[in-house]
C-alpha cells in the first residue's frame, strides 16, 4: 500500500478557511478501482491461477452442457458392447453395462459440481458465523463452542459422513448437509483465529462508543475484514469437498444410481481392475483429481492475490 | 578488546565514513525510482554526525548503504561508499560481510525484533565474539564482560535469559553490547529510543555517549527528534527528500539554521515551554513528494515560502554559511524569514470557574491474571471542566491508557469508582450508558491505521458515526458530514477514499472527526501524533487547540512527549503506578517544587534547545503493579528518598499550594530547598535490598520464577 505525503499547510486560522491545496494531490477514490484492478492483475499474471481456472471452467463447461458435448447417451445400456477397450467408437471404452465411459465422465462432472459447492457454502456460512462469536466473546462462549469443534474435529470426517447419511438416508441434500456441519468446525477455526486479531484493532473499540449492536460489529465492521481469510477457506473446503463426496458415492452413501457420478462409476468397477478392465476406474478417478487440483491451484492463486 | 591487527597509516587517518555523490534507486512496481539523489557527506574519526528529517526522506536508505545492505529491490546508482578509506562498492561478498563483522555495526529502532526471540541473550552476545574468531569460553567470557559495560549490573543471571523477559530498554542494551562487541570503527543507529520510555530513552543516550568515549567509535546517529540530535551529536546533516539540504555543526544549525526545511522543523516542535495560548505551532506547507518524483531544481522549491524563479531552473550550489556549515539554498542568508505558514493568532486562554464536566474519584481498575490481582489503578482522582485541556504523563506501564479506556467504559473499572459526567454518575460499561453520555465522552486513538476500519469509505466511517450519535439521516446527515469534514480540514472530495490511501495525517484528522461527530463534551486524546512526523504533529496539534477553542470541548491528553503535553495542557498531571503523584498548573508542575518523580521525568528529555538539565537517573525499572512497593509507590527509585517514612507510609495526595496537588511527605518549601541543588547519585543499600524487583530484570518474571 503505497502512502502518500502528507498534508500539513492545512492552516488553522478561525473562522471558514479554505482546506489546503495541497490536499488535492491525494489520489481519489478512483484509486479503490486502482487496487482492485492490481488485485486482478496479480491473479491473471498468476499461472497457478490461470491453470486452475481453465481446469475448473472445463470441468463446469461439462456439467451444464455435458448432455450436448457427449458422443452417446450416458444412460444408454447396450449388454452387447459391454467392457469394450478404448477404441476410436468409444475413446475411453465402455462399461459393464456397455454405456460410454467418456459420456458418463463428461457428464458426471454435473452432480459433484453442484453438491461440493453447495455443501462448502453452507459450511462456510456456518462456520464463518460460529467463528465471529468465538473468537468475539471468547471467555466462556469461546471455551464451550471450542469444545464442541475440537470434538468434531477430532473424529474422521468421513466415519461422521457415513454414520449421518446411515442415520439419515442417502439423498442429495444430506450429502450436502452432512458436508456442509462436519466442515463447519475446521472454518469455524480459521475465522475464529482472524477475529482474534480484528478484534483487538481499535475500530472495534470506537464501534462499540458509539452504542452499536453486537450483530453490527460482528457482521458490519468485522466480516468485511475477514472475508479474504473466508474465501481462501471456501477454495480449499471446495476440493475436500469434491474428495469427500467422491469418497461417499464410491462407498455406496453419496449420489445415487443411475447417476453417472464419478465415484459410482468406480465404485461399481474397481473389483473388474484385477480382471483387466482399468478403463471404466481410470478415466473417472482421473476427472475427479483434475478437478481437485484445479480448485487447489485456484485457491493457491487466490491466497497468494490476498497475501499482497 | 584484543588489539587489531596494525593498519597503514593512510586508513588510520581516513574519514569513518564517507559517501561521495551517493545516488540509490529502489525499483517499485516496475520503475526504479531515486531514493537519495547525489548525498556527499564524511563522517571523522571519533565525530558523531546526526542525519534529520522526516520519514520518507531517506536517512535510513543512507544508513543501509553505508552497509551496503539495501533491499532486493534496491541499488546504487551512482557514487561511492568508503568506510576506512575503502570503498564499499567494490568490494566481493565475503569482504562486506567481513566488514560488518568488524568495522561498522547498527543499532535499530526495535530491540525486541532485533533479537532472536528463542535464542539466550548469553548465546546471542556471545555468537558474535565466535564469528569474530573467539573460542566458545572466551566468547562467553568476553560477552559477560561486554554486558558489564553497557551497565547491565547482572550479566550472568541477564545471559540466562530470552528476550521477552527483558525490558525494552534492557535489550537495547544488549543491542548496544552486540553492536561494540567488535570494536567497530562506526556505529549506525537508526532511532535507537524511538519506542522507550523518556527515562529509560534518557539512560540509554547517556550509555551510548559513554561508550563512545571510551571506545573512540564515530556514530551515525538517525533520528527524527531533534532534543536527541542536540544532546548527542556534534555535526548534522539534514535529508530532505533524498539530498542533504543543510549541513553544519549541531549549536550552529540550531542557532543559525539556513535552509527554509531546517527553520520549519525547528518551528514545528513546541520549544522552550511554548504554550498554545502565546504561539500557534508553524507548520510546513505541502507534503514530502512521493518517491522518484520529478522535482525542480530546487527540491524544496514547491513547499518553500522564499521559492523564486530561479529555485526551479537552477539546483543551488552548498553555500558556505559559517565554517563547515553550509546550506543548498539560494537565499540561505534570508532563510530565517520564511514566513510562517501558519499566521494564526494563538488562541487566548479564558480563565473559567465553572463546575467541572467530569470528575473521577476513587477510580480503581483490577486485572485479575494468573491468580494475581493487578492494581493497574489505584484510587486516581481529578476533575475536568469545561474547555480545559488535562494533560496526563507517566512512564509506560504507569497506567495512562487504562485510565483513558476507564473513563470511556471500553474497560469498566472498578466497583465503587465514581465517574461524573456533568454530576450524574457514569455506568462502568460502556454498553450500559445512555447515548447522550457515550457521545459526550469520545476518544482519539494512538494509531488511525487500527481505529479506521480499512474496509469503508471515510464517507461510512465519520456517517456511521453520525448516524448512531446524533441519529441523522439523508441531506441533513450530508450536510452535517460536509460540515464536519471541513472544520477538521479534511478535502470533501476525499470522502470515498478508503484509510489506506491517505496519509498518517489524514487519517488522524478523520479519526479526530468521528470522535467529535457526536459534539462531545469531553475527547480523550491517546498519544493521538506519536506516529507522526513532527510537521504533521504541528498541524494536528494546532487543529486540535482550535477545535477546542471552537466548541468548547475538554481534552485528556496522554502523551509520552512532555513538550507536546506542555504546549497543549491547562493542568498536567502525572501518574505513576496507577497513582496520581502529582497534579497541577501546566506552567507550575515542570519547575520545582514539583514532585521527585516529576523532577526525573523532567529531566530525562533531551531539549532542542541543547541546554541540558542534570539528568536525575532513576533506578530500575518501574516495579510491577501486581505487587507494588510498600509505602509510597516510588520509594524504590526515588532520588529524594528522605527514609523509613517513605518505606513504611503512603502519603496521601494534598494540596501543596492553591490547585498543586501531589503525594509526597516533603512539604513545597522543604521541596524548593532540596531541589536547588541536584540529587546525590542513587543510594541503593537498604531501598534496594528490600526491593522485591530485583532491579535490571522485569517485575513480572522474577515472579514467575520465584
Amino acid at each position: 500500500m503505497s502512502s502518500f505525503g502528507e498534508p500539513i499547510g492545512s492552516s488553522v486560522t478561525a473562522g471558514e478557511p479554505p482546506v489546503a491545496d495541497d490536499q488535492l494531490s491525494v489520489p481519489g477514490p478512483e484509486d479503490t478501482r486502482v487496487m482492485r484492478r492490481e488485485r486482478m492483475a496479480v491473479l491473471l499474471h498468476s499461472k497457478t491461477f490461470i491453470a486452475g481456472a481453465v481446469i475448473l471452467a472445463f470441468w463446469i463447461v461439462c456439467a451444464i452442457f455435458g448432455k450436448l458435448i457427449a458422443p452417446d447417451d450416458p444412460l444408454l445400456t447396450d449388454p452387447i458392447k459391454a467392457l469394450q477397450a478404448p477404441s476410436s467408437a468409444h475413446l475411453f471404452g465402455t462399461d459393464t453395462l456397455g454405456r460410454d465411459v467418456l459420456s458418463r465422465v463428461l457428464v458426471g462432472a454435473r452432480d459433484i459440481l453442484i453438491v461440493a459447492p453447495l455443501a462448502t457454502l453452507l459450511g462456510t456460512v456456518l462456520g464463518t458465523v460460529l467463528g465471529l462469536v468465538m473468537g468475539y466473546f471468547r471467555g466462556p462462549t469461546d471455551d464451550v463452542l471450542g469444545r464442541i469443534v475440537d470434538a468434531v474435529l477430532a473424529v474422521p470426517v468421513v466415519i461422521v459422513g457415513l454414520l449421518s447419511l446411515v442415520a439419515l438416508g442417502p439423498s442429495t441434500i444430506t450429502v450436502i448437509f452432512v458436508i456442509g456441519v462436519v466442515f463447519t468446525p475446521v472454518i469455524a477455526r480459521t475465522v475464529r483465529a482472524a477475529v482474534l486479531t480484528e478484534r483487538e484493532y481499535e475500530y472495534v473499540a470506537a464501534a462499540r462508543l458509539r452504542n452499536e449492536r453486537t450483530p453490527y460489529i460482528l457482521f458490519g465492521e468485522i466480516l468485511p475484514n475477514v472475508l479474504g481469510p473466508v474465501l481462501v477457506e471456501f477454495t480449499v473446503r471446495l476440493g475436500y469437498a469434491i474428495f469427500t463426496i467422491a469418497t461417499l458415492s464410491f462407498l455406496g452413501f453419496g449420489i445415487q444410481p443411475p447417476a453417472p457420478d464419478w465415484g459410482l462409476q468406480i465404485y461399481q468397477h474397481y473389483g473388474l481392475i484385477s480382471g483387466g478392465y482399468w478403463w471404466p476406474v481410470l478415466f473417472p478417478a482421473l476427472a475427479i483429481a483434475s478437478l481437485v487440483i484445479g480448485v487447489n491451484l485456484l485457491s493457491d492463486g487466490i491466497s497468494q492475490a490476498f497475501e499482497r | 578488546m584484543s588489539a587489531t591487527a596494525p593498519q597503514p597509516a593512510a586508513v588510520e587517518t581516513a574519514p569513518a565514513l564517507e559517501l561521495r555523490d551517493l545516488e540509490v534507486a529502489y525499483r517499485v512496481r516496475g520503475i526504479w525510482r531515486e531514493v537519495l539523489r547525489g548525498v556527499t557527506l564524511s563522517i571523522g574519526r571519533n565525530e558523531s554526525y546526526g542525519l534529520v528529517g522526516e520519514s520518507g526522506c531517506g536517512k535510513s536508505t543512507a544508513a543501509f548503504a553505508a552497509l551496503r545492505y539495501l533491499p532486493r529491490n534496491g541499488r546504487v546508482t551512482r557514487g561511492s561508499i568508503l568506510v576506512d578509506g575503502q570503498d564499499l562498492l567494490g568490494m566481493s561478498e565475503n569482504e562486506v560481510r567481513e566488514l560488518r563483522v568488524k568495522k561498522v555495526s547498527m543499532v535499530y529502532q526495535n530491540p525486541t525484533a532485533a533479537l532472536n526471540p528463542s535464542i539466550r541473550i548469553g548465546d546471542q552476545v556471545a555468537e558474535v565474539y565466535a564469528l569474530a574468531g573467539a573460542h566458545d569460553g572466551e566468547a562467553r567470557q568476553r560477552a559477560h564482560e561486554m554486558l558489564g559495560k553497557v551497565q547491565i549490573s547482572d550479566p550472568a543471571s541477564v545471559m540466562r535469559r530470552y528476550p521477552h523477559q527483558l525490558s525494552g530498554g534492557m535489550n537495547q542494551r544488549v543491542v548496544i553490547a552486540m553492536a561494540l562487541a567488535t570494536d567497530p570503527s562506526l556505529l549506525i543507529l537508526d532511532e535507537p529510543t524511538t519506542g522507550l520510555d523518556a527515562t529509560v530513552e534518557g539512560e540509554v543516550l547517556d550509555l551510548v555517549k559513554m561508550l563512545r568515549e571510551e571506545f573512540g567509535t564515530s556514530l551515525l546517529f538517525i533520528t527524527h527528534n531533534l532534543g536527541v540530535m542536540a544532546k548527542m551529536c556534534e555535526r548534522m546533516g539534514v535529508l530532505y527528500a533524498g539530498r542533504l539540504v543543510e549541513e553544519g555543526p549541531v549549536a550552529e544549525v540550531f542557532a543559525r539554521p539556513s535552509h527554509p526545511y531546517t527553520v520549519g522543523l525547528l518551528r514545528c516542535i513546541p520549544r522552550g515551554g511554548v504554550r498554545k495560548d502565546r504561539e500557534t505551532l508553524d507548520t510546513i506547507p505541502g507534503f514530502l513528494p512521493q518517491l522518484g518524483a520529478d522535482l525542480p531544481a530546487c527540491v524544496f522549491t514547491d513547499r518553500c515560502g522564499l521559492a523564486e524563479e530561479i529555485c526551479h531552473r537552477e539546483e543551488p550550489p552548498f553555500h558556505r554559511v559559517t565554517d563547515g556549515h553550509c546550506s543548498r539554498c539560494h537565499f540561505y542568508d534570508r532563510a530565517q524569514t520564511v514566513p510562517r505558514a501558519t499566521p494564526a493568532p494563538p488562541v487566548p486562554r479564558e480563565d473559567r470557574r465553572v463546575e467541572p464536566v467530569l470528575e473521577a474519584r476513587g477510580l480503581r481498575k483490577t486485572f485479575h491474571q494468573e491468580g494475581n490481582a493487578i492494581h493497574a489503578l489505584a484510587d486516581v482522582q481529578f476533575a475536568l471542566k469545561e474547555g480545559e485541556t488535562l494533560g496526563l504523563v507517566g512512564e509506560s506501564g504507569s497506567g495512562k491508557t487504562t485510565l483513558a479506556r476507564s473513563l470511556i467504559g471500553l474497560s469498566p473499572a472498578d466497583e465503587g469508582s465514581v465517574i461524573e459526567l456533568d454530576g450524574a454518575r457514569l455506568a462502568p460499561n460502556v454498553t450500559k450508558r445512555k447515548r447522550d453520555q457515550v457521545r459526550a465522552l469520545q476518544i482519539v486513538f494512538q494509531n488511525p491505521d487500527s481505529a479506521l476500519n480499512r474496509r469503508f469509505s471515510i464517507h461510512r466511517i465519520i456517517g456511521r458515526a453520525l448516524t448512531m450519535l446524533k441519529g441523522e439521516r439523508g441531506e441533513q446527515r450530508e450536510e452535517h458530514l460536509r460540515q464536519l469534514a471541513h472544520s477538521v480540514r479534511f478535502d470533501v472530495r476525499l470522502i470515498g477514499a478508503r484509510p489506506a490511501q491517505l496519509s498518517g495525517g489524514l487519517k488522524q484528522r478523520v479519526a479526530i472527526a468521528r470522535a467529535f461527530a457526536g459534539d462531545p463534551r469531553i475527547v480523550v486524546c491517546d498519544e493521538p501524533t506519536s506516529a507522526l512526523d513532527v510537521s504533521v504533529q504541528a498541524a494536528i496539534l494546532n487543529l486540535l487547540v482550535e477545535l477546542q477553542a471552537s466548541k468548547k470541548v475538554a481534552y485528556l491528553f496522554i502523551s509520552h512527549d512532555l513538550g507536546v503535553v506542555r504546549y497543549l495542557s491547562d493542568r498536567i498531571a502525572v501518574l505513576y503506578l496507577g497513582r496520581v503523584m502529582e497534579l497541577g498548573p501546566a506552567e507550575h508542575v515542570f519547575d520545582p517544587p514539583q514532585h521527585p518523580y516529576t523532577e526525573a521525568l523532567g529531566s530525562a528529555v533531551p531539549t532542542a534547545e541543547g541546554t541540558e538539565r542534570e539528568r536525575i537517573r532513576l533506578v530500575g525499572e518501574i516495579p510491577s503493579a501486581a505487587s507494588p512497593p510498600s509505602g509510597c509507590v516510588f520509594h524504590t527509585r526515588c532520588p529524594r528518598y528522605i527514609g523509613d517514612i517513605c518505606r513504611d507510609e503512603e502519603p496521601a495526595l494534598r494540596e501543596v499550594e492553591p490547585g498543586h496537588f501531589w503525594r509526597c511527605h516533603y512539604s513545597a518549601e522543604e521541596l524548593r530547598e532540596v531541589q536547588k541543588t541536584p540529587p546525590p547519585e542513587q543510594p541503593l543499600t537498604a531501598r534496594e535490598a528490600s526491593e522485591p524487583t530485583g532491579g535490571n530484570l522485569r517485575p513480572s518474571e522474577v515472579d514467575r520464577s520465584t
